[in-house]
């Protein structure tokens, strides 16, 4: 069973921006000065929140060029890379965490930018929204067309997001690549975490997004 | 110890490469010599260099700016053979990325150069001529070695930080190779860690109009009172074409007649990037050496930095403390943004702090030196933070 993950994440209750809660569950899960890689940085929002808050020493890679151009701007240590082809240059056990927030439906090959993240870090940080989300279920159950929400507003033709999955998707995955679970967070369509003892199946149909702790299998 | 003066005209007519105007000298005597790559010993020598700024007092403000294969060590004043601004300064002056009120820059004359460093055009002193091709053959590694020394002559331990493109950024990534406990950040733009078989032909090619000039006299043109122009002028005006791109060619010519409506079924000018080309040509010869244009682009040539360890390039910046800028623009196909990323791939490898961006220009490899507003912010963004970290002061 899962650690039991703290809840001090010192959000203001009510606060609208749900993306930001997830950054402040994601940046929860780091330890205080570790080497981090933010796979899929965008601005730098979250590594500028690291090196802030947990005083990290941190690194990113940005597919967009405008995304790395502002972090480089903001003094962040960004690179312009892709995911899917240049994690493979990184060293075994590069870094003490690899964090990829909202990026890996947006990936190629998400199984083996998963197995890279494990191989570069000891932990990998996944953070991703949760497709099996009822009210996306409802959009194609009985609109009978591709689900778009607030958070994921774009159409099927011209989306970057190719790979989207479900809570419970992901927990097959990392049991298919030997992903140990040290915590998992579901937060609801207002940036609440889900109840920690409710089963799997709710936070499959409640939780809009999901981060996970994971890793290696010893 | 250095001979800091403003150097006047020693012997007339004062050659600005014995002599340089508008620049300091350090001057190393036989007890320092030039350890050079190609087994010989450059001794003595001397480097002109400029500085803009102040030191402060725990000399930790200092800035190297290296320049590239044509350009010299008037980064940011009046060139006092041009009479032109200086060559970046966009980049360098006050409130500039690279600002001249926070820190302390540098900017020495590569050795093998001509404007006042030790070159092909310098005086030999054991023979009280000209060097000519008698001059011995330099490397990248060579001119930082040189600079180290400037640096030892003026006391200051360590670099805030080194930047420069092109060959520049050669001697950027050498610097952080070579000295890495002296260099906190590095900032290579639009360059390599090896010269490329395009580039060295290119290179060739250019080579090959100065010597093909007859006035080159075999590198004794100085002696013999004759001045490869034309040559050199060809030269300048093949480079300056991988200096650009298509598209900026064709964004600033296109295929306009220079002043004139129809063809003159002649081989004038008809058009005007062929007298934009040749005025390029013109104007550089007014300012460069022939010689010197030989040994830079060989230095050039000669430059491999994976060779110096092993083969493996992350070897170069195993363990560094440095941080890296590195920058690369879309339309450069001189330095193309792979080549910036192998750099990148070679300092994750070794685990070094970097940040690389690649920046959105149709102005090619030139586009280091012009207006680019996200090249400024990036390098601002990138010293102001290194800044932070090196414990300087925030401009007050």
């Amino acid at each position: 069973m899962l650690n039991q993950p703290q809840h001090d994440l010192g959000v203001t209750p009510g606060i609208p921006d749900s993306r930001r809660v997830d950054l402040l569950v994601v940046a929860q899960m780091i330890d205080y000065g570790a080497r981090v890689l933010d796979v899929g940085c965008g601005d730098g929002e979250l590594l500028r929140l690291l090196s802030e808050t947990r005083r990290v020493d941190g690194r990113g890679i940005e597919l967009s060029r405008e995304g790395v151009n502002q972090s480089v701007a903001k003094g962040l240590a960004v690179i312009q890379g892709d995911a899917d082809t240049d994690l493979a240059d990184y060293p075994d056990d590069a870094f003490d965490f690899v964090v990829l927030s909202q990026t890996l439906q947006a990936t190629r090959r998400p199984r083996q930018v998963l197995e890279h993240m494990l191989r570069i870090g000891r932990h990998a940080v996944v953070s991703f929204p949760n497709f099996g989300h009822w009210r996306i279920r409802l959009q194609l159950m009985f609109g009978g067309h591709m689900p778009r929400t607030e958070n994921l507003a774009y159409s099927w033709y011209d989306t970057p997001n190719i790979h989207f999955c479900t809570i419970k998707d992901f927990r097959h995955l990392c049991g298919e690549v030997g992903a140990k679970m040290e915590k998992a967070v579901a937060l609801n369509a207002w940036g609440k975490p889900l109840r920690l003892n409710a089963p799997w199946w709710f936070w499959n149909l409640f939780g809009e997004q999901a981060v996970f702790l994971l890793s290696r299998k010893r | 110890m250095v001979e800091a003066q403003l150097s006047n005209a020693r012997d007339t007519p004062a050659r600005e490469a014995d002599a340089p105007r508008e620049s300091l000298l350090a001057r190393f005597g036989s007890d320092r010599p030039l350890k050079l790559d190609a087994g010989v010993e450059l001794s003595p020598f001397q480097i002109a260099y400029k500085t803009y700024g102040t030191l402060n007092a725990d000399k930790s403000n200092a800035v190297m700016v290296c320049h590239a294969l044509t350009g010299d060590q008037h980064v940011a004043s009046i060139h006092p053979v041009t009479g032109k601004p200086g060559w970046w300064e966009t980049m360098v002056g006050p409130g500039r990325p690279i600002d001249t009120d926070r820190y302390f820059i540098i900017c020495p004359n590569v050795v093998g150069a001509c404007m006042g460093s030790s070159g092909p055009a310098s005086t030999n002193p054991r023979s009280g001529k000209p060097w000519g091709l008698d001059f011995p053959v330099i490397t990248i590694r060579d001119m930082v070695r040189a600079q180290a020394m400037l640096l030892d002559e003026l006391s200051i331990e360590s670099l805030f930080a080194v930047a420069g493109g092109s060959m520049g950024g050669m001697q950027v990534l050498q610097w952080a190779a070579s000295y890495p406990q002296r260099v906190f950040a590095a900032l290579p733009i639009a360059c390599a860690t090896r010269h490329s078989a395009q580039n060295i032909a290119f290179h060739e090619v250019g080579r090959q109009a100065v010597m093909a000039d007859p006035e080159w006299r075999h590198g004794r043109y100085l002696l013999e009172g004759t001045d490869p122009r034309r040559g050199l002028a060809v030269a300048r005006m093949g480079a300056h074409i991988t200096y650009l791109s298509d598209a900026a060619l064709h964004r600033k010519f296109g295929r306009r007649l220079q002043d004139r409506s129809n063809p003159t079924f002649s081989f004038d000018a008809d058009f005007e990037v062929e007298s934009y080309l040749r005025h390029q040509g013109s104007s550089f010869v007014e300012r460069f050496d022939a010689n010197s244009y030989l040994y830079l682009t060989r230095a050039m040539d000669y430059f491999d930095l994976a060779a110096d360890y092993g083969g493996v390039l992350a070897n170069a910046f195993k363990d560094a403390q440095t941080r890296f800028c590195v920058v690369s623009f879309t339309s450069d196909w001189l330095f193309p943004t792979s080549d910036s990323r192998a750099i990148v791939h070679a300092l994750n490898a070794g685990g070094a702090r970097v940040s690389f961006a690649e920046i959105t220009t149709d102005k090619g490899h030139d586009a280091f030196l012009l207006d680019e507003p996200e090249l400024f912010a990036i390098m601002r963004g990138f010293l102001d933070s290194a800044a932070k970290a090196r414990g300087l002061a925030a401009k007050g």
